[in-house]
């Protein structure tokens, strides 16, 4: 009668284990929130009292408006191209039995066990020894190579689920494979690639260490956050910024990470 | 069909056909095709990765004067390194630093990661999304977040004077190795449960009964069969984290202070107010063959310790 294994049973000491681990996950990053509401400069205890002025201050920030306006763009751009090499990747890699394929995915995936540092030097230098200016599209550049091993290893599991027999029905149908992809396959990886796009954006969204190394003048959001921090008079400013990100991508993410799972789930219950 | 045998005559419909040929074979080879659909990715990933990084390699050999870069082969940059000890010194600090927020990561993250796989039934899904969550959210942003809780001014210091337990502000909390440890290990704890989680949640229950049956107690059973078996995702986890951070540089330039400087912080350097691209160029290679090194050194052994489960 008993479903559950003695292995599987509840276990109380790791549940309390499991949600302190969570206060140690979430606790430094609401203070964020808690301080930028406080009347004070300093983020230090007491609280002064409730305030919504820095909030204020930072809406009527023209610098941080161009900085978030640019990094919205270089995301958009990254996650979109980044996408569509990951599709054409995780298709050929799925659904062909390619020879050599495991270097192949290996010099794809490269980037992910590479330092961001690396990535942003060796490109630096090929750059400028191409004669190239610094601008957002060398940041976007460097932001699409990190974020398609992420859109490939998002998609792949997307194309495995996937029931072959289904194209070739639509194939012995008549539909050329042209056709079949827009009407069969790409209906079944959507969530996939919405996923990927979402996942690609916040990872060009908040990464640092690339857009440093290849910013020209016009910088994104996290460089700009960075030059303020250097100012104690800015810091009120950097958490009410620091507080809508956070809320922001906590949706953004939260959203991709269901559609990804719930798309496995969709697989599974099918099949 | 009379039509086309009588039209197989002419030059032109001999080179459309042997077109219609090729491209019949084109779609027919499936190794073909799937290199053809694969290679906008291969190409982009060799331009603008591995091409850069051969460049990175020659730079390495340059060495610089003034503004302009002396050409040719030099290792005046590598005996730079071999000679200077603050190199190898901020080196092996940055190995150390992330050696031990990688053991702090994976420590913590194990039992999190245990109790999802084996002991949450409902709701899978929203412990998994809420643990990784932070991990998606910025990354300046939660380093800056220790800022807040271990400054001078900050968070613990302000609160334990409210509550009167210390009354000067503890200057040891921030700008040090440990605070760097601290911040880094909060940064990439999420992102070391994922690999754990999936290969806990792989091992097959039957074989933990089999181990209970044939009278192995809790402990024994978890050393003797669950960790052998979890060890992949252990090893996965420990270089997702230790590759990255050893080449941070800003965790270290926000809450290190002089003594938790990395070596990532002098390579930045050298590409901005130093000035000296060459020498950046060997400093960022000797970092990535330490690393690479290491990291080998590190799967050959846990491969070896456990050569006799696998």
């Amino acid at each position: 009668m008993n479903a559950l294994s003695y292995i599987d049973r509840p276990n109380r000491t790791l549940r309390v284990y499991a949600v302190s681990y969570l206060i140690f996950l979430y606790g430094p990053i609401l203070f964020l929130p808690l301080f930028s509401f406080n009347d004070s400069i300093y983020t230090a205890f007491p609280l002064k009292g409730f305030t919504t002025k820095w909030y204020d201050t930072m809406f009527n920030d023209a610098p941080m408006w161009a900085a978030l306006w640019n990094s919205v763009k270089v995301g958009i751009a990254s996650a979109c191209i980044a996408t569509f090499f990951g599709l054409l990747g995780a298709r050929a890699v799925t659904r062909y039995n390619l020879p050599g394929q495991k270097p192949i995915v290996f010099i794809i995936m490269l980037p992910l066990v590479i330092p961001g540092i690396i990535i942003g030097v060796a490109l630096l230098i090929l750059l400028s020894r191409l004669g190239f200016e610094l601008t957002l599209f060398t940041v976007t550049l460097g932001h699409i190579l990190i974020c398609v091993p992420f859109a490939m290893a998002t998609l792949i599991p997307r194309f495995e689920g996937f029931d072959k027999s289904m194209e070739e029905a639509s194939a012995d149908l008549g539909a050329n494979p042209w056709r079949t992809f827009w009407l069969v396959t790409f209906p079944i990886v959507l969530p996939g690639i919405i996923a990927s796009l979402l996942l690609c954006f916040t990872i060009s969204f908040d990464e640092f260490i690339i857009a440093f190394l290849l910013a020209g003048t016009e910088g994104t959001l996290p460089l700009y956050i960075y030059g303020q921090l250097r100012f104690p008079s800015r810091l009120p400013g950097v958490l009410c910024m620091g507080t809508i990100i956070i809320a922001v991508s906590f949706v953004v993410v939260f959203i991709s990470q269901w559609l990804k799972r719930r798309g496995l789930e969709d697989q599974t219950a099918r099949f | 069909m009379s039509d086309r045998g009588l039209e197989a005559g002419t030059p032109q419909t001999h080179t459309r056909t042997l077109r219609a040929w090729l491209y019949s074979r084109f779609l027919r080879s499936e190794a073909l095709r799937g290199f053809a659909l694969l290679s906008p990715t291969l190409l982009l990933m060799i331009c603008a990765m591995c091409l850069p990084f051969g460049i990175m390699v020659v730079i390495s050999f340059w060495t610089q004067t003034g503004f302009e870069f002396n050409q040719g082969f030099h290792l005046d940059n590598y005996a730079e390194f071999a000679e200077r000890p603050a190199y190898r010194v901020l080196l092996l600090r940055s190995l150390v630093i992330s050696a031990a927020c990688t053991f702090a990561t994976v420590l913590l993250s194990y039992p999190m990661a245990y109790y999802v796989a084996f002991h949450v039934h409902k709701h899978k899904m929203a412990w998994l999304i809420l643990m990784t969550l932070p991990f998606w959210t910025s990354y300046l942003l939660r380093i800056f977040a220790w800022k807040i809780v271990l400054g001078f001014n900050g968070v613990i210091n302000s609160g334990l004077m409210t509550l009167g337990v210390i009354d000067q502000p503890l200057e040891f909390l921030l700008y040090s190795p440990s605070s760097v440890v601290v911040t880094l290990t909060h940064a990439w704890a999420a992102f070391a449960i994922l690999p754990i989680y999936v290969s806990l949640e792989k091992i097959d229950r039957s074989l933990l009964e089999a181990a209970t049956d044939l009278g192995d107690g809790p402990a024994k059973r978890f050393f003797g069969v669950t960790l052998p078996l979890s060890l992949p995702g252990v090893i996965a986890a420990s270089l997702m984290i230790f590759i990255p951070t050893v080449g941070d540089f800003v965790t270290p330039a926000m809450v290190g202070g002089p003594d938790g400087l990395m070596i990532a912080n002098i390579i930045q350097a050298q590409f901005g107010v130093v000035n000296n691209w060459p020498r950046g160029a060997a400093l960022a290679l000797t970092m990535m063959v330490t690393i690479t090194s290491v990291s080998l050194a590190y799967i050959w052994a846990t491969r070896r310790l456990t050569g006799r489960v696998s």
